[in-house]
């Protein structure tokens, strides 16, 4: 019997954090070609092809659109879309698909130019800018002047009166973050920053500062899945995919039916479920960093501590670069890269450290990474485990 | 806020000038804006006692149809925020304003602006109870403002 264990063996990230030469497709394109050089694998074997579109602007870039342009003969496809998580969704179907043997070698691609073409008011737009009506669940609010940055205020804000999270521990998040930026020579910003710099700076919606946001970049990136059989042949070592689940809680920040629980605390558990693993075998976690609350939220969903104890745990120095639990080793959204939706980046940091491949920030004797992408407004998420070796 | 101050609770008071942006009543949710135009708070509750907000063509717990009720227009703030920075118009000529969630007596949650009340006055945990205003023929907009003389809890 051939091995059909699900493995990540290519991965390509595009230029970044600002491109102005690339549009969004292009840097789909691009991402493609760096992960088939990555792993050796020719374009015409790749078979099954997923993208979530969604990279931004008047750009067209789902899955039919760019499985056209990039010339993929997939007979498995998959347009699923749930914000910045559907790459963490879609390595759980390549993962089935794979096993199942609706096709043999998948590529995900992602690719947004949202800085170079629209700036950085994206975070305080609000919703539709510039829209003058709404339908749909939007019309209820759309009146009222919310931003993107505004929901996740919120979801802090109930956090802080439940639980007494405060925005120094917050801010903690974003400082250790920072820490492994520095060690990325292509980070958008890598000077170090203290609890102070964090919450001396400017109120967006309180009460997140602006250093607890992410930052707004170009970016993309692309994924080769296989079997274990054929990655033999290959130039990577493979990466194991030892669990992969998703769940949704809701999707308009106003339907989040509880503000400080994600569905994280439902995905996580199935995730690790699958993997015969528990939260203290992770040696590094790759976390949607969309707001520094993002990071506290899935912490405590995916049982790293108690729900409510995520404060006091980040301030114990865990995520640290000299922590046991290192979080965003590439400096994350908050101080790399966040061109849109960064899901796909957190498994390509995952399997670079998996890889041993991540140079200074290279976390030791790293065995097993969790990556949790967060999608929408705290709506989707998805958590997949990957692992070094082997899981039978 | 100019359009959103003053006005008795149940009267609909109408907008100087609405420039933020508008619903596009559809079948559902065209009875849930004209109500609030004659200054209704209305919310969805289904045969079998199921409430929803917002309004939608089916009950989300158990698929049967949903029929309108209406609602106290009372509630406390389930959380908020302040928003300092919106680029969009006509909200940047109006920062900083309050966001609120407002989880009604009834037990649903709508989202709304916190008006009448200074923004570091705002307090998850504090009765507010709805004024209506006019944004155009037909649609009437809930906004949010603190009981008088109620404090709440916290």
């Amino acid at each position: 019997m051939p091995d059909r264990a699900p493995v990540i063996v290519g991965t390509g990230l595009s230029d970044y954090p600002q491109a102005p030469h690339l549009d969004g497709v292009q840097h789909h394109a691009q991402a493609m070609q760096r992960a088939l050089a990555d792993c050796g694998v020719p374009k015409d074997e790749i078979d099954g092809y997923l993208d979530a579109g969604g990279g931004g602007g008047m750009m067209i870039d789902d899955a039919v659109t760019m499985a056209e342009y990039l010339g993929i003969d997939h007979r498995y496809i998959d347009g699923t879309m749930t914000g910045g998580s559907s790459f963490e969704f879609h390595v759980q179907h390549a993962a089935a698909a794979i096993r199942q043997g609706l096709c043999d070698t998948v590529l995900i691609t992602y690719g947004s130019d949202q800085l170079s073409r629209m700036g950085r008011g994206l975070g305080t737009g609000g919703l539709g800018r510039g829209v003058k009506r709404f339908g749909g669940p939007a019309q209820y609010e759309a009146p009222f002047g919310n931003s993107l940055v505004g929901s996740y205020a919120m979801a802090a804000q109930r956090h802080m009166h439940e639980f007494g999270t405060t925005s120094e521990q917050l801010a903690e998040i974003a400082v250790g973050v920072r820490e492994l930026a520095g060690l990325n020579p292509d980070a958008m910003y890598r000077d170090p920053i203290t609890v102070d710099d964090v919450v001396g700076s400017r109120l967006i919606a309180d009460p997140l500062h602006k250093l607890d946001c992410c930052v707004i970049s170009d970016g993309g990136g692309a994924l080769v899945m296989t079997t274990a059989e054929r990655a033999r042949d290959l130039r990577q070592p493979p990466v194991y995919v030892l669990g992969a689940a998703g769940a949704q809680t809701h999707w308009n920040i106003s339907q989040m039916p509880d503000f400080t629980d994600t569905a994280a605390s439902r995905c996580g558990p199935v995730a690790f479920g699958q993997a015969g693993l528990t939260p203290a075998d992770i040696d590094t976690i790759q976390f949607y960093d969309s707001f520094t609350i993002t990071v506290l939220l899935l912490l405590e969903g995916l049982g790293f501590c108690g729900r409510g104890e995520g404060g006091a745990f980040v301030k114990e120095g865990h995520l640290r670069r000299s922590g046991d639990l290192p979080l965003n080793t590439d400096g994350g959204g908050l101080s790399s890269s966040h061109p849109g939706m960064r899901g796909i980046f957190l498994l390509i940091e995952a399997v670079r450290q998996l890889r041993g491949q991540a140079g200074a920030a290279q976390v030791p004797d790293c065995e097993v990474a969790l990556a949790c992408g967060s999608g929408g407004w705290l709506s989707c998420i998805g958590a997949v485990i990957l692992g070094r070796d082997h899981p039978s | 806020m100019s359009q959103t101050g003053g006005g008795a609770a149940g009267a609909t008071q109408p907008a100087e000038h609405w420039e933020r942006p508008l619903p596009r009543p559809d079948n559902v949710s065209k009875p849930f804006w004209e109500a609030a135009s004659r200054g209704e708070l209305l919310i969805q509750r289904c045969p079998s006692g199921h409430r929803q907000f917002y309004p939608r063509a089916v009950c989300r717990v158990c698929g049967s149809d949903p029929e309108w009720e209406r609602a106290s227009g009372r509630g406390t703030v389930h959380t908020f925020t302040v928003i300092r920075q919106n680029h969009a118009r006509p909200f940047r000529d109006e920062l900083p304003y309050v966001v609120a969630m407002v989880e009604l007596d009834e037990g649903v949650r709508m989202m709304g602006n916190i008006t009448d009340c200074a923004i570091d006055q705002v307090r998850i945990g504090m009765p507010v109870e709805v004024h209506m205003v006019q944004a155009e023929p037909g649609v009437g907009v809930p906004f949010w403002r603190p009981v008088a003389g109620e404090g709440g809890e916290s």
